[in-house]
Parts: C-alpha cells; sequence; structure tokens
C-alpha cells in the first residue's frame, strides 16, 4: 500500500515503524492525516481566513519548505504571503517581530530551532517583552515555529531541544503538540493569538499518522492553549510528557497493561502557560508520578513538573517520590548506538515506573 | 528690498578640528563654512546655502543645498528644541537627586536630529530607535509629563512606568530599545508592514556609531534591499560609542558608505534645515519604490554616553564646549532667524519661558505623581491570558490571578 510506503520512508527508527503499522489498520476505517499534513493544513488555513498572516523562513517558499512543511502554499498564495528569506535569523527574526509590532501576524519558521539561537534576542526581548514594558500599547502577535529536538544521526549541534529555554520567559507562550491534532488545533489557535507564541514541533514524527475526527478537520477548529489533555486515563501512575515523548509513554503503557500496571498518559500540549491542574487531580487519583522528556535533565519541564506537584497540597496524594526520565546529560552523539542511548527509550519509562511503584 | 549677506564665520581652533576630523572621514578639505543670509520684504522667511551639508554614496543627485523655512516654522522648531534640551536638563537634575533610576541616555546636542526629521515625516509614518530615545519620544507626540514621568516611574508616565528610559512607546513610535541593534531588523519589519498593506509611508530606524557594526543592521540592509522595503536607516553619529570613538571602532567610519548596495546621505546634524531637506529627499526616494536609503546624521553628544559616564575620559572638555560654541544646533539656528529678522530675541526669550513652564509642570508631576499599585506588576505579561491565569509571585504562597 502506498501509505506503507510512505510511513516506512518517513522513519528511520524500527519502534516507530512498528507503532505507524499498528496505526495503519486502524487507518482503513477512519480518517488519517500526517503531522506534516496537519501543519501545513493549519497554516494554508490560516493564511487564507486573515489578509495579515503570512510566513516567513529559510526555503519556505519556492522549496516547499525545507522539510515540505509549507508544501504548495507558495503557488497557492504567492510571494506576498510565503516569503523566502536569505539565512540570516537574526535579521529576519527582527523583521518579523517588527511586522508583528506594525500589526500583521507573522509566521515565523526557523529551519530547526537550533537556529533561533541566532535570533533569540529577538524571540526574547522583543517579541516577549515587549507588551509588558509598554503596558499593553504594543502587541506582538507572532509565531516562530520548526522542529526542536533530535532528528536522526545529525549530530550535537542540531539536536538540542529548546522547550526548557523558551518556556522560562514569561510573556511567550510555548507550545509542544504531539498529535495530528493537536498540531492543527493548536497552531491555529496560536496563529490567533495575539500573543508571542513559540511552537515545538518535532522532526521524527513529522510524516506520523494519526487518526483524525471531523470536528478536528474544520476550519475553525482551534484548540486550547494552556490546556493539557489526558492521552490515556489510567489508575496506577501519572506519566506526564510532551511532543515525542508521548510516543514512548504510550508505547510503555502498552507493555505495562500485561503487567497489570495501568498508566494515565498526560499530554501536556501546552509547556507555558503550563497546565498544573491536570497532573494535579491525576496525581491526586494515582499517588505516582513520573514525567518524561526528551530534553537534558537539568532544569527540565519534569523538574519544574515536580517542584510544583511538591510545593502544593497534591504532594499529600504521593505514595512514592516523584522521578523524571529524560535525554542523557550530554550532547548528542551522530554512531548510532550511543545517540540511541542518549535519548530516552521504552525501556527507560518501564524501570522508571516499575521503580515508583515498587514492583 | 533684499540684501544680500555674506558671513564667513571662523571658528575656534577646537571646534575646527572637530569639523576637521568629521570632514576628513568624508575625505574633503576643511570649507569656510559660508550662510548668505537674505532679508526678506515681505512673508518672513529664512532661506540660505549649505553647500557642506551633504554627502553623497551611490547617489548622481540629492537634496536641495538651498534651504529655507518660514516664521511659523522656524519659531515651531526652535520651540521643539528648546523643549528636548530643557527636557533632558530635567533628567539630569532629577537622576542626580535619585529620583530616576537605572539607564539614562541624554540627547542633548542631537536636537537638531529629531525635530529636523520630523518635520519632514508624515503623519503616518513610522519610527523607532535605540535607548536614546526621550526626545524622539517627545517627537512622536508623548507629552513631556509622559517622558519625565515614565523616567521617574509614575503611573502617568507613557508607560505607567513600566518601561523606563529605555521602553517608551507612542503610535508609530517603536521605541526605545535597550538591546543595541535591535532596533534595525525590527524597523525594517514595520517597514515590511507598510510595504505589505500598500501604504506609502516609511519607516525610520536609527542607530548609534557605535551599533552600525552590529551583523544585525547588515542583515537588515540586506533583506530591505532585496524586498525594496520603505526604511530609511539613520546612523546618528555623534562620534563615540560609550567611550570608544568611532576611529576606534568602526574600520570604515563612513557610515553612509557602509552598504555597497544601498545609497548614502551624509548629513550635517546640526544644521536643522539640511536635516529636513535630506529627510524629505530620502522619504521621497523610499516612498517612490526605490527601496531603502542610508542617511548618517553628523550631530553631537553633549552629555556622556549615560548618567553613569562623565564623558570626559574619552574626549576633552575643550571639545565639548567647542561645540557647543561653534554648533550648537539651537543657538545656531536661533542666530539665523534673528539675522534675517524673522523673529527678535525678545520672542525667544518669550518662547524659552514657555518652555520653562512646560517642563516645570512635566517636572512637578514626575516628582509627585503616585507609581501603579504594586499588584500591577502581574498585568500585561499577555494581551490575551488564558481563563483562569495565575500569576506565580516570589515565594509559593504568592499567586495573582490576572484576566489582562
Amino acid at each position: 500500500m502506498k501509505s506503507v510506503k510512505d510511513l516506512v520512508k518517513a522513519h528511520g527508527s524500527i519502534i516507530l515503524l512498528r507503532r505507524s503499522l499498528s496505526l495503519t489498520t486502524r487507518a482503513l476505517a477512519e480518517k488519517t492525516i500526517t503531522i506534516r499534513e496537519a501543519i501545513t493544513q493549519a497554516m494554508d488555513e490560516e493564511i487564507t481566513r486573515d489578509d495579515r498572516v503570512f510566513l516567513m523562513g529559510e526555503e519556505v517558499a519556492q522549496y516547499d519548505g525545507a522539510y515540505k512543511m509549507s508544501k504548495g502554499l507558495w503557488k497557492k498564495h504567492g510571494d506576498k504571503r510565503i516569503v523566502d528569506t536569505p539565512i540570516t535569523e537574526m535579521g529576519f527574526a527582527g523583521i518579523a517581530t517588527g511586522a508583528a509590532m506594525a500589526g500583521l501576524r507573522p509566521i515565523c519558521e526557523f529551519m530547526t530551532f537550533n537556529f533561533s539561537m541566532q535570533a533569540i534576542d529577538h524571540v526574547i526581548n522583543s517579541a516577549a517583552k515587549t507588551y509588558y514594558m509598554s503596558s499593553g500599547k504594543v502587541k506582538v502577535p507572532i509565531v516562530f515555529r520548526g522542529p526542536n529536538g533530535a532528528a536522526a544521526g545529525v549530530a550535537a549541534q542540531h539536536s538540542q531541544d529548546y522547550s526548557t529555554w523558551y518556556s522560562q520567559c514569561p510573556g511567550l507562550k510555548v507550545i509542544a503538540p504531539y498529535s495530528a491534532e493537536d498540531c492543527r488545533g493548536l497552531l491555529k489557535a496560536a496563529i490567533r493569538d495575539d500573543d508571542p507564541v513559540v511552537f515545538l514541533e518535532n522532526e521524527l514524527i513529522y510524516g506520523q499518522q494519526f487518526a483524525i475526527s471531523d470536528e478536528a478537520l474544520s476550519p475553525d477548529f482551534v484548540l486550547p492553549i494552556g490546556k493539557g489533555k489526558i492521552e490515556r486515563e489510567g489508575k496506577h501512575i501519572t506519566l506526564a510528557s510532551y511532543s515525542i515523548g508521548i510516543k514512548i509513554c504510550l508505547e510503555a503503557a502498552k507493555e505495562l497493561e500485561q503487567n497489570g500496571i495501568d498508566c494515565e498518559v498526560i499530554n501536556l500540549r501546552t509547556l507555558r502557560p503550563l497546565d498544573e491542574d491536570i497532573i494535579k487531580t491525576s496525581v491526586k487519583k494515582t499517588h505516582h508520578l513520573v514525567t518524561v522528556e526528551f530534553g537534558w535533565p537539568q532544569c527540565s519541564i519534569g523538574a519544574e513538573i515536580i517542584a510544583r506537584i511538591c510545593e502544593s497540597d497534591a504532594f499529600d496524594y504521593l505514595d512514592a517520590p516523584p522521578i523524571r526520565v529524560t535525554g542523557a546529560d550530554v550532547p548528542l552523539a551522530y554512531a548510532k548506538t550511543l545517540e540511541q542511548n542518549s535519548m530516552p527509550q521504552v525501556s527507560n519509562v518501564l524501570k522508571s515506573v516499575k521503580k515508583v511503584l515498587n514492583k | 528690498m533684499n540684501i544680500n549677506t555674506k558671513i564667513v564665520l571662523r571658528l575656534q581652533p577646537y571646534g575646527r578640528h572637530l569639523l576637521q576630523k568629521q570632514l576628513k572621514q568624508a575625505n574633503s578639505p576643511v570649507p569656510l563654512l559660508v550662510t548668505s543670509i537674505r532679508e526678506a520684504s515681505s512673508g518672513a522667511a529664512l532661506e540660505y546655502d549649505a553647500p557642506n551639508a551633504y554627502k553623497f554614496h551611490m547617489l548622481e543627485k540629492g537634496p536641495n543645498t538651498h534651504v529655507s523655512c518660514n516664521r511659523e516654522e522656524g519659531l515651531d522648531y526652535y520651540k521643539k528644541m528648546q523643549i528636548v534640551r530643557r527636557m533632558e536638563a530635567s533628567a539630569n537634575n532629577m537622576y542626580k537627586s535619585k529620583l530616576i533610576r537605572g539607564f539614562c541616555h541624554l540627547y542633548s546636542g542631537q536636537e537638531a536630529v529629531c525635530v529636523g526629521m520630523k518635520a519632514a515625516m508624515d503623519k503616518n509614518d513610522s519610527l523607532i530607535t535605540a535607548y536614546r530615545a526621550h526626545g524622539w519620544t517627545f517627537m512622536m507626540g508623548v507629552p513631556v509629563t509622559g517622558v519625565l514621568a515614565e523616567l521617574t516611574g509614575r503611573k502617568s508616565g507613557c508607560a505607567e512606568g513600566r518601561g523606563g528610559s529605555m521602553h517608551m512607546y507612542a503610535p508609530n513610535f517603536y521605541g526605545g530599545n535597550g538591546i543595541v541593534g535591535a532596533q534595525v531588523p525590527l524597523g525594517a519589519g514595520v517597514a515590511f508592514a507598510h510595504k505589505y498593506r500598500g501604504e506609502s509611508n516609511v519607516c525610520i530606524a536609527l542607530y548609534g556609531d557605535g551599533a552600525a557594526n552590529q551583523g544585525q543592521v547588515f542583515e537588515a540592509y540586506n533583506m530591505a534591499k532585496l524586498w525594496s522595503l520603505p526604511c530609511i536607516f539613520v546612523c546618528e553619529n555623534n562620534g563615540y560609542g560609550m567611550g570608544t570613538s568611532s576611529a576606534r571602532a568602526s574600520a570604515n567610519p563612513n557610515f553612509y558608505k557602509r552598504c555597497e548596495y544601498i545609497p548614502g546621505i551624509w548629513v550635517d546634524g546640526m544644521d536643522i534645515l539640511a536635516v529636513r531637506e535630506a529627510t524629505r529627499f530620502a522619504r521621497e526616494w523610499c516612498t517612490s519604490g526605490k527601496g531603502p536609503m542610508i542617511m548618517e546624521m553628523a550631530t553631537y553628544r553633549y552629555f556622556g554616553h549615560s548618567m553613569s559616564d562623565p564623558g570626559t575620559s574619552y574626549r576633552t572638555r575643550e571639545e565639548i564646549q567647542d561645540v557647543r560654541k561653534s554648533r550648537d544646533p539651537i543657538t545656531s539656528f536661533r542666530e539665523k532667524l534673528v539675522q534675517a529678522k524673522i523673529a527678535t530675541e525678545d520672542e525667544f526669550k518669550a518662547i524659552d519661558n514657555d518652555v520653562k513652564k512646560i517642563i516645570e509642570d512635566a517636572e512637578n508631576h514626575a516628582q509627585n505623581d503616585p507609581e501603579l499599585h504594586v499588584d500591577e506588576l502581574y498585568s500585561h505579561v499577555y494581551s490575551q491570558p488564558p481563563p483562569k491565569f495565575k500569576i506565580r509571585g516570589c515565594d509559593n504562597f504568592t499567586f495573582k490571578e490576572v484576566s489582562k
């Protein structure tokens, strides 16, 4: 089948392929789209809907996007709405931010968020802080989007996860979607939002198929920023995660099911503002918590979640100390085995869950 | 009857040396400043030739060297420059009395640039500058109270005291920016928005001789030229980037020539009418679809870089005094108006008194108006906070729910 071939082409790892194949059988029954399609559609719809929205970045127009995220958009919308830039992140992030201050609604694509470090002054000082400093006089309705975190075999400089860096900054909204529905609803919400949004995608799952409802495919489908989703209900332990972390959480949950362990998987969806209520409610139910993410451990999202749980009344409901699963505390190597073992795997989640549950 | 009078002004040695230094950078010998002043018989106007007010880069012809203004304009420009001068003097005093904290970068000496450029701007043009922004803030429509009260952090400040000296805003005025050079691509972005919406307006993006070497400035030049953005890049060259002279910081200190594909004009930034004329020319260039333009305003700041810099460790007091005596933008303009019999000394004294009252009233507000209530520290983080949004304070027991 064509879709199977596409899936095989799109994935490098067996784990991802296994996951996709299991979805393919479901694909015969309901509609599915890839994350790539979800993002392209969301941008297309919002550009069509509002004259002020435009996409700017390297290779977004005539190349259809370095990762084909803007395929077909330049042909449809033209030079004015889809703008190719030179390789000058600081410059074009500044230009996009200035355009937002002056009333347009730019989508500024970073080819990967690694290159956003060249422009980070504009994301933080020009975009995030301006509404506050101007006491509400100057809005900055911009979306910075692109792939975040590791890809496959691209080594240390191209593999950093910026979730915690951006989520630390007040004034920004930071979204880290997982599924195609997340991407559609949250990207549309981000573009319609009047505040600066950092939208962290993940390249490894761009080609993954997800089931999607008709409602989620409607042009005005938006999801609320700042609200997480219970991706899988359970009663023994809470797994709090986001983006590609959800993937290994769901796989771990499936395996643990066979051992009689019922995991509740929380998809945070938004990192800032963080939906702590959904985590607290879950922890009060399950009494156990493991956080899962692909970024580095120090000052991780997991550290923040655990701090908040411990500072709240949810602490009293814990039956064991909460622990984290993260990427290894090293720059990412190129060699395959080293790389695979520097990023969290299902086995790390299984080990952590069993430890917390004392099994 | 009209009388043509040629007046040759001989400069003091130090002043001439400074002029020499600035003109040497533009590769020309020291000229004698020649002004011809015409006494008008009716409809009082100041007119004169300023043949050395401009230098060009990649331009065959430039702004008119014959400049003029009528009485109304002359008095208006004088008053505005005087307001900026006195406002900055007030800021200086209040800083020394510890009513203003943090950074305070004064514009004194550079008044002809902000008043002259604004005089050539359309009311819907945009502007963005760096942190030496108080003069620009006033010219872009914020009353003196809005500036001084912002400096003292009061509610009546133009950003309610949240921004301070470096972050003042007004319609079409995007600050006030603290990070050196950041305002340049932002300004190109504002110009992008003008073009996108089909407006025939420009954005003026200002930066200093220190910021002129920032990489992002060149990134902005490149995209502005590629996309023909209606952006006027203006280098306010006051000779020093904090304590470093432009000669020590820039391999090429001819800032108007820094881009090999964007035309540039060097302007005598102490001559307000030349500044206005050059800005008109640049504006016409940009709005006729010819793309961006660069301007370098040769100007001078009397104070140090900021209030923590006395400004005398890297330049001599004589140099400062000589510029004040021979090239001050306000007194030289006033002299021209008096000599052309456009207005009398008494009229200027009356304007000065008027200005004094404006500043005193503003100072009153700046010193006595209240600050924002402390709970306001949680406001305006987001323009669209999610429902029931709580912001954490300094400990686990301090949270504020905000709806704005």
